[in-house]
């Protein structure tokens, strides 16, 4: 494998972080610097803001989140098979067929269930 | 060249390597800043004429620098720091967000020849980096200590990794035909454009990489009637333009990587023996896309929470699985074809109307229009049956509400089961 | 041995996934600590790519980066009062750090074994160019009788049955 590929994006990784980072910092050096209690009070309705940020959030958030990373390892199952697939034979096709489908079964049982509700 | 030429003048041949790598990140990193400050100001042209204005038009010439006034202006204005922040994380934010769209470049083929590097897993390096993003976001929320950062920051994380579900799927249809991740082997296997063989896979990944993008009518991370403005309320001056920037940005990568996938990238007539050409072609393609992105963001009104999700999970992704079995069930009756007979009758001798069309219009495009037209039927098939299955689905939904509002005593019971949850779920959308 | 960029490179990613995972542990803000484990992830990553294997640094960065921590992200949300670890050790940090160090010697002999090839377990790995389609062949693999098809469906099952129950318990505590 060609390392010199990746040198490039090792390099672009860095750039890609400076790139943001200056006009940031020149802003702050060039811009006014007058912070005072009002200005940088959290920035709500008026009314200072009252308990943490940090309150619980809904479960379903987490649940989401989860059968994304279910599908996700499933996404990358199939990368490697799309790429093989026009020299695969049809039992390749069979064998992805069933991996597909048991995991679209599944959506459709968590559907059932309510779980891919937003209530 | 730069490197040849280094060597030449007596460098040493790791630093040339390094220098001419350098010079290269440079161009294509830089290339979307520049870019946005020119798309900035056809989007609000666009955006003014849309909507009966004018738009800018005061810096320059029909208001053309009026981007560069912005940025100008935006690094005079005070970073103000919220006294509550977790400074770090504050600070690093931004600069995430950005840097996980300016990444993307490194891989976009501008043409045959111009193109950051082309890595064997292009596609899928895209959509990896594409992912940090949501990290970005998720930290501006943390770090601004605020509420309403928070929750918006929530949301658009949710939003943001469901739809790589479809985004992804949809990706893969032109992979499978292609055979390769790399950027450049997706454009050279588009003979005819993908999105004539799969129109379901570009519309898919079209619809999801609107909602990735986070803009109308997906754009509920800045619902300002509920959120105040999202997960950047807390940032000023130059950090809050750089997520401005990183959203600007990434709509026109992501127009131009639909072009790359279903549009046949730089491909266009002379392109192979111009290079310059296909640059011209991408950009020409790139913009009608973002055209198209730009038209809908202003004519459709935002979606509500749960219906996003509904949309993405109980209709998306179902569909872009089964789209996949599907494809490869076609594409095993109608293999990609062999080109090397079409090819080899193009660079023989003129014999006939055979001969004469493969030279006129390229003998892969001819040799692989058989296979395409019998894709895009397949494609048409499936969508008369999507939309037959979905008629019935919402037909017998209908059907139930109305059994349902026939039995209750019409006291305004509410709440009550068989209604879709999408219509009594408003307040608990919220949180 | 020689100071080539690869050692240099290499060496540089070792010291972001230690130095990640050392924050992790020490960090006192659970989100900071999960911040902390994307760094580590990216150097695993980097490693990745350095063993000639880009089709998983990309499964580490979409999958571990952009999904797993994510969720964690999420669990850390969902914890009321953990945000703030108010100690650095819990009370089971002298069985963690028994459980810790006998893995590290076992992972530490079985790499020496196998670096040194002595009844090593392993076939000492040829050094050199990677075939260009590794992503192809490993697709092929995947799906081919004679490999690892079983496991491979069987990892679909897996899958659906860890997504039914993990939504099972989250929407159990829900209900509470």
């Amino acid at each position: 494998m060609n390392l010199n590929e990746w040198a490039f994006v090792g390099i672009f990784l860095a750039i890609a972080g400076i790139l943001p980072a200056v006009p940031i910092l020149l802003g702050w050096l060039l811009g006014p610097r007058k912070p005072n209690p009002i200005k940088t009070d959290t920035y709500e309705c008026g009314i200072e803001t009252v308990g943490d940020t940090w309150v619980q959030f809904k479960v379903q958030y987490y649940i989401f989140a989860l059968v994304f990373v279910i599908f996700d390892v499933e996404m990358l199952f199939l990368f490697p098979w799309a790429v093989a697939y026009q020299r695969l034979d049809l039992f390749a096709f069979v064998a992805m067929t069933i991996f597909i489908l048991l995991l679209t079964i599944d959506l459709f049982i968590l559907w059932r269930k309510g779980a891919l509700e937003w209530t | 060249m730069v490197k040849d030429a280094l060597i030449q003048a007596g460098m040493n041949i790791g630093w040339a390597t390094f220098i001419d790598l350098l010079l290269g990140v440079i161009v294509a990193a830089s290339f979307g800043m520049v870019w946005v400050l020119l798309g900035i100001w056809i989007e609000r042209k666009w955006a003014g004429r849309f909507q009966n204005r004018i738009g800018p038009n005061r810096v320059g010439p029909y208001g053309s620098i009026q981007s560069v006034a912005d940025a100008l202006k935006l690094l005079t204005k005070e970073v103000i720091i919220p006294r509550n922040a977790d400074r770090p994380v504050y600070f690093l934010a931004p600069v995430l967000v950005v840097a996980s769209v300016i990444l993307i470049a490194a891989v976009i083929p501008f043409s045959p020849v111009v193109i950051g590097t082309d890595l064997s897993i292009g596609i899928l390096y895209v959509m990896a980096v594409s992912s940090i993003g949501a990290i970005g976001i998720m930290m501006a929320g943390w770090g601004s200590n605020n509420k309403y950062a928070l929750l918006g920051a929530f949301r658009v994380v949710a939003q943001l990794i469901s739809y790589e579900v479809p985004t992804v799927l949809s990706a893969m249809i032109p992979v499978m035909i292609a055979g390769t991740l790399s950027m450049q082997g997706l454009v050279h296997g588009q003979h005819v454009w993908f999105i004539v063989s799969a129109p379901v896979a570009a519309v898919l990944f079209f619809i999801a990489s609107q909602a990735e993008l986070g803009r109308a009518p997906f754009d509920l991370l800045e619902a300002e009637s509920e959120l105040v403005a999202g997960f950047n309320i807390e940032y000023s001056g130059m950090a809050f333009a750089m997520f401005y920037l990183a959203e600007f940005m990434h709509s026109f990568f992501v127009a131009i990587l639909f072009s790359v996938l279903f549009l046949g990238g730089w491909r266009g007539p002379g392109a192979e023996q111009i290079p310059f050409l296909g640059i011209v072609y991408l950009f020409i393609k790139s913009i009608l896309v973002y055209f198209v992105s730009v038209w809908l963001r202003l004519t459709v009104p935002r979606v509500r929470i749960d219906q996003l999700l509904n949309l993405n999970w109980k209709f998306l992704v179902p569909l872009a699985m089964i789209y996949v079995i599907f494809m490869a069930f076609v594409l095993k009756i109608a293999p990609v074809p062999d080109l090397s007979g079409a090819q080899a009758i193009a660079a023989g001798p003129y014999e006939g109307v055979a001969s004469g069309i493969y030279r006129l219009l390229g003998p892969d495009f001819v040799a692989t229009l058989p296979q395409a037209g019998v894709l895009l039927l397949a494609n048409v098939l499936f969508v008369v049956v999507a939309a037959a299955v979905l008629r019935e689905v919402s037909r017998r939904r209908r059907m139930r509400v109305e059994d349902l509002v026939d039995e209750t005593d019409y006291s305004g019971a509410g709440g009550a089961g068989g209604y879709t949850p999408a219509d009594h779920s408003e307040t608990a959308a919220a949180r | 041995m020689e100071l080539t960029i690869e050692v240099v490179v290499f060496a540089v990613f070792a010291i972001i996934t230690l130095a990640g995972a050392l924050g992790v542990v020490l960090a006192r803000n659970l989100f900071r600590a999960a911040l902390l484990l994307l760094v580590s992830l990216f150097g695993v990553a980097g490693l990745f790519v350095l063993l000639a294997a880009p089709f998983l640094a990309a499964v580490q960065v979409l999958l571990y980066m952009g999904g797993i921590a994510i969720l964690i992200i999420f669990g850390v949300m969902l914890t009321r009062g953990m945000v703030q670890a108010r100690q650095v050790m819990n009370s089971q940090w002298d069985l963690a750090a028994v459980i810790a160090l006998v893995t590290f010697v076992i992972l530490m002999i079985v790499i020496v074994q196998v670096a040194q090839g002595e009844g090593a377990p392993l076939p000492s790995l040829p050094r050199g160019d990677v075939a260009a389609d590794s992503i192809a062949q490993l697709g092929a693999a995947l799906v081919d009788p004679a490999q690892y098809v079983l496991p491979f469906e069987v990892a679909s099952v897996l899958l659906a049955g860890a997504l039914i129950g993990a939504v099972y318990i989250a929407r159990e505590d829900e209900a509470e």
